[in-house]
């Protein structure tokens, strides 16, 4: 008990991203600012740099991912920190080891910085509580995703020059996804107004109490949009009987010509990936490179997780 | 034994109407030999003790309709001596024991055990129940007439419910020939799949599936149906949400005879305790909103709910460090039960002897038993308390083995001083 006690009082105070909820105003702008000077960086020539030389980035990955593993595995061997993947489907964890177990074997070998996605909500909450080092939610369950929120407002200013006074929709699979939650959090954090479009069977209990306005009808939850943003419609819910079919879906909520004609001329496509052409967007319009910057969404997020590293490990 | 001569209390017997300052006289069986304002300071013969209450509080021992005992299985998370040690300090003299063990308690010779071991580690009195289907899969009954005359209280597949109506009917017609208690769960399995917390505004933040509560109102709804085909005596377990007591103030309205449970827990908290995942709060039912809450106070003030329990459930620390999915569910609670239910009463929300009505003569009138009364004759199992006494909830003072207390740290007033069992003070707090 007592080597347990003297731990806890070296443990210093950490910062760790958690959620867009935690963060305020000033911490997202200077993500984003941040976020910014590293886009020239990642054009240039020679993309390496050495701000974060000598430190150690474990990339704990619970769930599949593609791109958002490799954005945060290149954002930091970019910054130069020295980055590990653990492959979860070999570990002690598929051995029946609990999350604070593995966590405390990896806070062992000292690294500053723990990326985590997890199946489950409030996984990277517990694993910050127990380990010495920042650490930076990539995904949990249906809660947060904070690093794609803060790409895609980092792509909107892009395009848009502002986050502030748009009117941005939110369309598909609210009720699974934490890119909804993180962007919602972090669209009306920066002044934006936000739809959420869905099939009630869809849609979280109670999410006007977040600062949205929900829709069931597409049409009228594009009018006047700025940005359409676009969720992923995962296959398994078809079985759940959240949908009774893949067409009926794509009828009534699927991205088409028709339905972006109500949203503003000028209006932006998004999309976290991977995408379902034809069922939740129309494929020609997914590559419109007039309207779709889905491709630079992935391009940005590199870019924004390097200035998530920085900051976050930096401050420890 | 020596008699014992408990004097200057103030006696709260809600079963005889009796809230008064007086004394009472355990006899040399343990037994309660005179109670109330006539038994005095002046007459009491020289060889009796005389214990001087100093005007605390004196109440029937607390009977606790839902405790969950490690044991058989589960030896390491509470066991009979723990439990009886837990329960000492609060107040607690009768507990129903839930038959969710490994095994379960689902055949008579698993209740010749529970016995042995009740009578050997335990201070206070245990009543079995056992599970009303065979390994709480939902579609055999247990031997109702067997296992009651066997001495098993009631009947309830604890943290589960029948889900198959047809076994659900059968039950409750079988039940009242052999006049079982049957002591529902209720929950729908299917609307609650893979549900943590109560299904509103802070599951969507946390990004935890929710658990409506119509998963709830609609158990009871059925087994109410059912109720009025097959009479028996039949009782929900807890109820969390006004929508329920909605549903139970009609069916009492219409004549159905039936009592209604509510954890201590959902009196106390709310969903919003949860906070940044605190799996100590993963219970089931789950906590509802304040709303919520606040009708199911009032539900225990006008009657429309009949027993208040601690709903203990200890776990040790393992299964509780875990991500809010994976951790296990449930909370100690026999040690903070009449303490936390005090809250409602100096906050002025329920009168205290409904109060203590909720937690004595209340469950011991649907159980069937001789307890939870200071009538003249039967063992003196008794509480003492403080009521105004002041204190704050520290885990690592509680007697349970396990420490997932919902409550660390609340400020409590009111605090347990001394425990009889059977005419013996087996708690005293120094």
């Amino acid at each position: 008990m007592a080597v347990i006690k003297k731990l806890k009082a070296v443990k210093k105070e950490q910062n760790h991203l958690l959620g867009i909820q935690d963060l305020s105003f000033s911490q997202v702008s200077n993500i984003l600012n941040q976020a910014k000077t590293f886009i020239t960086l990642n054009k240039s020539e020679s993309k390496k740099i050495d701000i974060l030389r000598g430190k150690t980035q474990i990339n704990l990955f619970f769930e599949p991912s593609t791109r958002t593993q490799s954005s945060f595995e290149l954002a930091g061997k970019r910054l130069g920190a020295d980055v590990m993947s653990m492959n979860i489907i070999n570990s002690a964890i598929k051995k029946g080891e609990t999350l604070i177990d593995t966590a405390m074997t990896l806070n062992a070998m000292h690294p500053d910085i723990i990326v985590i996605r997890h199946q489950d909500s409030g996984a990277p909450n517990l694993l910050s509580q127990k380990v010495n080092c920042a650490v930076i939610n990539a995904g949990d369950g249906r809660r947060e995703h904070p690093t794609q929120a803060l790409l895609d407002a980092l792509t909107i200013i892009n395009r848009k020059g502002k986050v502030e006074g748009l009117k941005i929709a939110i369309c598909g699979d609210i009720l699974h996804s934490r890119v909804a939650r993180s962007n919602i959090y972090l669209m009306n954090m920066l002044g934006a107004e936000v739809n959420v479009i869905a099939p009630k069977t869809l849609l979280p209990h109670s999410i006007e109490r977040l600062g949205v306005k929900s829709f069931v009808d597409m049409k009228k939850g594009l009018d006047g949009c700025d940005i359409v943003m676009m969720l992923r419609l995962q296959n398994e819910r078809m079985h759940g009987s959240f949908l009774p079919s893949a067409r009926e879906y794509y009828e009534y909520f699927g991205l088409t010509p028709d339905k972006l004609n109500m949203a503003k001329k000028d209006a932006l496509i998004m999309h976290p990936g991977p995408m379902n052409r034809g069922v939740e967007i129309d494929t020609n319009l997914a590559d419109d490179i007039n309207r779709s910057v889905i491709r630079e969404q992935v391009e940005l997020g590199v870019a924004v997780r390097m200035a998530c590293l920085k900051i976050f490990c930096n401050k420890n | 034994m020596k008699e014992k001569y408990l004097i200057n209390a103030r006696i709260i017997d809600p079963k005889n109407d009796m809230d008064e300052i007086g004394g009472l006289i355990i006899d040399s069986k343990g037994q309660i030999k005179d109670v109330g304002k006539k038994v005095a300071n002046g007459n009491i013969p020289s060889d009796a003790d005389k214990i001087d209450l100093k005007n605390h509080a004196l109440i029937p021992g607390i009977v606790d309709m839902r405790v969950f005992v490690g044991e058989p299985g589960f030896e390491y998370k509470e066991n009979f001596r723990t439990l009886s040690n837990a329960a000492l300090s609060g107040g607690v003299t009768s507990v129903v024991s839930m038959p969710n063990t490994s095994p379960v308690i689902d055949n008579v010779s698993m209740v010749d055990f529970l016995k042995r071991r009740g009578r050997d580690k335990s201070l206070i009195n245990i009543f079995p129940a056992a599970t009303l289907t065979k390994n709480i899969e939902g579609r055999q009954m247990t031997e109702f007439g067997l296992l009651k005359r066997k001495g098993i209280i009631g009947f309830t597949d604890g943290i589960k419910t029948v889900q198959d109506p047809q076994v659900m009917s059968r039950i409750m017609n079988f039940a009242g020939q052999s006049d079982s208690l049957i002591m529902q769960h209720a929950e729908d399995n299917i609307l609650s799949k893979n549900g943590l917390i109560n299904e509103g505004e802070i599951s969507t933040r946390l990004g935890l599936k929710g658990i409506p509560f119509l998963a709830e109102k609609i158990i009871v709804e059925r087994d109410l149906s059912f109720l009025e085909e097959y009479f028996c005596r039949y009782h929900i377990s807890q109820i969390s949400s006004e929508k329920t007591i909605s549903v139970i103030k009609k069916a009492k309205d219409e004549g159905k005879i039936f009592t209604t449970g509510v954890s201590i827990n959902n009196l106390s908290l709310n969903e919003n305790d949860i906070g940044d995942f605190k799996t100590f709060l993963k219970l089931s039912p789950p906590l509802r909103t304040e709303n919520d809450r606040i009708s199911l106070v009032k539900a225990v003030n006008d009657g429309t709910i009949d027993v208040i329990v601690s709903d203990h459930k200890p776990e040790d620390e393992e299964s509780k460090r875990l991500t809010f999915s994976q951790a296990a569910t449930g909370a100690t609670g026999v040690e903070t039960l009449l303490p936390l239910a005090l809250e409602l009463y100096h906050n002025k929300k329920v009168k205290l002897n409904k109060l203590v009505a909720s937690i004595t003569c209340n469950p011991a009138k649907i159980l069937g038993i001789n307890k939870g009364s200071l009538d003249k004759g039967n063992d003196a199992d008794l509480c003492i308390f403080d009521i105004d006494k002041p204190w704050v909830v520290n885990k690592n003072e509680l007697k349970s083995k396990s420490k997932n207390t919902p409550v660390e740290k609340r400020r409590m007033q009111g605090q347990i001083l001394k425990t009889f069992v059977k005419g013996e003070a087996l708690y005293e707090r120094v």
